[in-house]
């Protein structure tokens, strides 16, 4: 009877035991540390413009927004603290992190999804290499390493991007914009902004690999396996940051 | 590099059944492989060759039997317990399997630099990088390819890449070799110099060898022909019907999973079974 559920559960279930041989390999010889630099490159300074960028007009479309919605009560001069408190805890890490889902899931995916049809990963477990020690464990690495650090450039752009048109259009003084979007900003607001990426970039790093690594079918094996990638991993952002977001509104 | 002894147990399948979403890659089937033999497979497309191999050298698991790889059991053993029997072991994949994004010299070298045992021997503290180097220009001057060491599997013609994949299935003097279909796609002439080699390095080591393939040909000169050191070329073995090759050289027909046939050239080219006649001399049946 409940025989849809199979399939699922059995995804899922490959999917932790994945993670799990992951997180272990951290803590096992040998580190293949070129290969988390060169991943780190691809993915943190590969990424680093697009996410300045979205980071910048972000900020720029938020302070026009709530600027004009909060003329109507007189306190335009907050709107400092609406960006800051709207992009540290939540357009930053969720923006950032679908933007590298999209850039570097897919890129994970269709690498090691071309590795698995070429048979390139059946290659280096015959000549001695765990592929989830030489593959996974560095893209895993990278990842949480460079997306926080991407967010806070990104709220950081952003923030600014609102500081331009706070001032030029607005007539906000850059001194009342920064106090009011530095000042509201509390330790719990940090920690979720940073705890968020974090999160965000276990799940990119470990959906791509994860449908990279079960690619069969040739070409178009790699094509849904790529837009697996980028569908699973940006649909478990948006659900684990109301979750979190949950728990922190909970917890403080 | 570990030798195994004449007749001593190289391959040893009991009984081994694997399926792959319910559809069976290997059914019930069981056979031996000892050191210096050679094992011809022929098969028409997704009758279970390659899983056949794969599942030797425990990269796939079965479902049911046991898988012996130099006389150990290797059906329950961890990735990193077959990793040591791996290294006595060398493969040509299908695909080729080489690294795209390393050059023919470090596809070449990956073995001998990543296999624990092999790491060890060969440059115990760290020192030997140089040995590693001359035994890749070794094994590349083996089949052929000196002229490119620095280029990648994608600048280098199939058949290039083919001799490349043997190189790398060599460079550790394997006791078991293992060719997936290597002449798959190759014009005739190339096909064939991919078999001389194959020829080559069983004269010269006698390793024991599972050779998968569409080809009757190859099943052919293998069983029948040596390579001669001295003047280069292959030549008919000393028993007109049936060379020194076929002594040891067995050969199968897969269907469907299952081991269809099993016998020498002589008694596949006698069988009248409509399947295994698409795999004879003259066999369409």
């Amino acid at each position: 009877m409940l025989d849809f559920l199979k399939s699922p559960v059995e995804t899922f279930q490959d999917f932790l035991v994945l993670s799990v041989r992951a997180v272990r390999n951290i803590f096992r010889s040998p580190h293949y540390v070129d290969d988390i630099f060169q991943q780190m490159d691809v993915i943190g300074v590969g990424s680093l413009p697009i996410v300045m960028l979205i980071g910048l007009f972000s900020g720029v479309v938020m302070t026009m927004q709530m600027a004009r919605a909060l003329q109507q009560y007189g306190a335009q001069g907050q709107v400092g603290q609406i960006v800051s408190i709207a992009l540290v805890r939540e357009l930053g890490p969720v923006l950032t992190a679908v933007l590298v889902a999209g850039r570097n899931a897919s890129g994970i995916a269709s690498e090691l999804g071309s590795m698995k049809v070429t048979e390139q990963i059946d290659a280096m477990r015959a000549l001695g290499t765990d592929p989830i020690q030489k593959l996974v464990t560095p893209r895993l690495i990278a990842t949480a390493f460079v997306l926080p650090l991407l967010t806070i450039i990104a709220d950081f752009i952003g923030l600014i991007g609102g500081a331009v048109i706070a001032y030029a259009l607005l007539n906000i003084s850059l001194t009342q914009y920064w106090t009011s979007a530095w000042m509201i900003l509390q330790y719990n607001d940090l920690v979720q902004g940073l705890l968020k990426p974090f999160i965000f970039a276990l799940v990119i790093a470990l959906v791509g690999c994860f449908y990279g690594m079960r690619t069969t079918g040739g070409t178009q094996g790699v094509g849904r396996a790529t837009t697996k990638a980028v569908v699973v991993s940006s649909v478990w952002i948006f659900f684990l940051t109301s979750m979190i977001t949950r728990f922190f509104l909970y917890y403080s | 590099m570990p030798q195994d002894s004449p007749h001593r147990e190289v391959v040893r399948f009991e009984d081994v059944s694997l399926h792959f979403g319910g559809t069976p890659a290997l059914d019930h089937v069981s056979f031996e492989l000892g050191a210096g033999e050679t094992r011809i497979i022929f098969g028409a497309a997704g009758s279970g060759k390659t899983t056949l191999l794969k599942a030797a050298l425990g990269l796939i698991k079965p479902d049911y039997g046991r898988i012996f790889l130099f006389g150990q059991e290797i059906t329950g053993m961890t990735e990193q317990e077959l990793f040591d029997l791996r290294a006595r072991a060398g493969i040509l994949f299908q695909e080729g399997g080489l690294f795209d994004s390393l050059t023919i010299e470090q596809n070449v070298a990956y073995p001998l630099l990543n296999q624990r045992v092999l790491r060890e021997t060969i440059h115990p503290n760290g020192a030997g990088q140089q040995a590693v180097a001359e035994r890749v220009r070794e094994i590349l001057h083996f089949v052929e390819l000196d002229q490119t060491l620095e280029r990648f599997p994608s600048e280098i013609s199939g058949g290039m890449r083919r001799r490349v994949g043997i190189a790398r299935a060599l460079v550790t003097e394997p006791a078991l070799l293992l060719y997936d279909s290597p002449t798959a796609g190759l014009d005739p002439i190339t096909a064939n110099t991919i078999i001389t080699l194959i020829l080559k390095e069983r004269e010269l080591r006698n390793t024991a060898t599972i050779l998968v393939t569409h080809r009757y040909l190859d099943g052919h000169l293998i069983a029948n022909f040596r390579y001669n050191p001295s003047s280069g070329a292959l030549e008919r073995t000393s028993r007109a019907s049936g060379g020194a090759g076929s002594v040891t050289t067995k050969f199968f027909v897969m269907k469907e999973g299952r081991l269809a046939f099993e016998g020498s050239e002589a008694e596949l080219q006698a069988a009248s079974d409509p399947y295994i006649r698409k795999f004879q001399r003259h066999g369409s049946s």
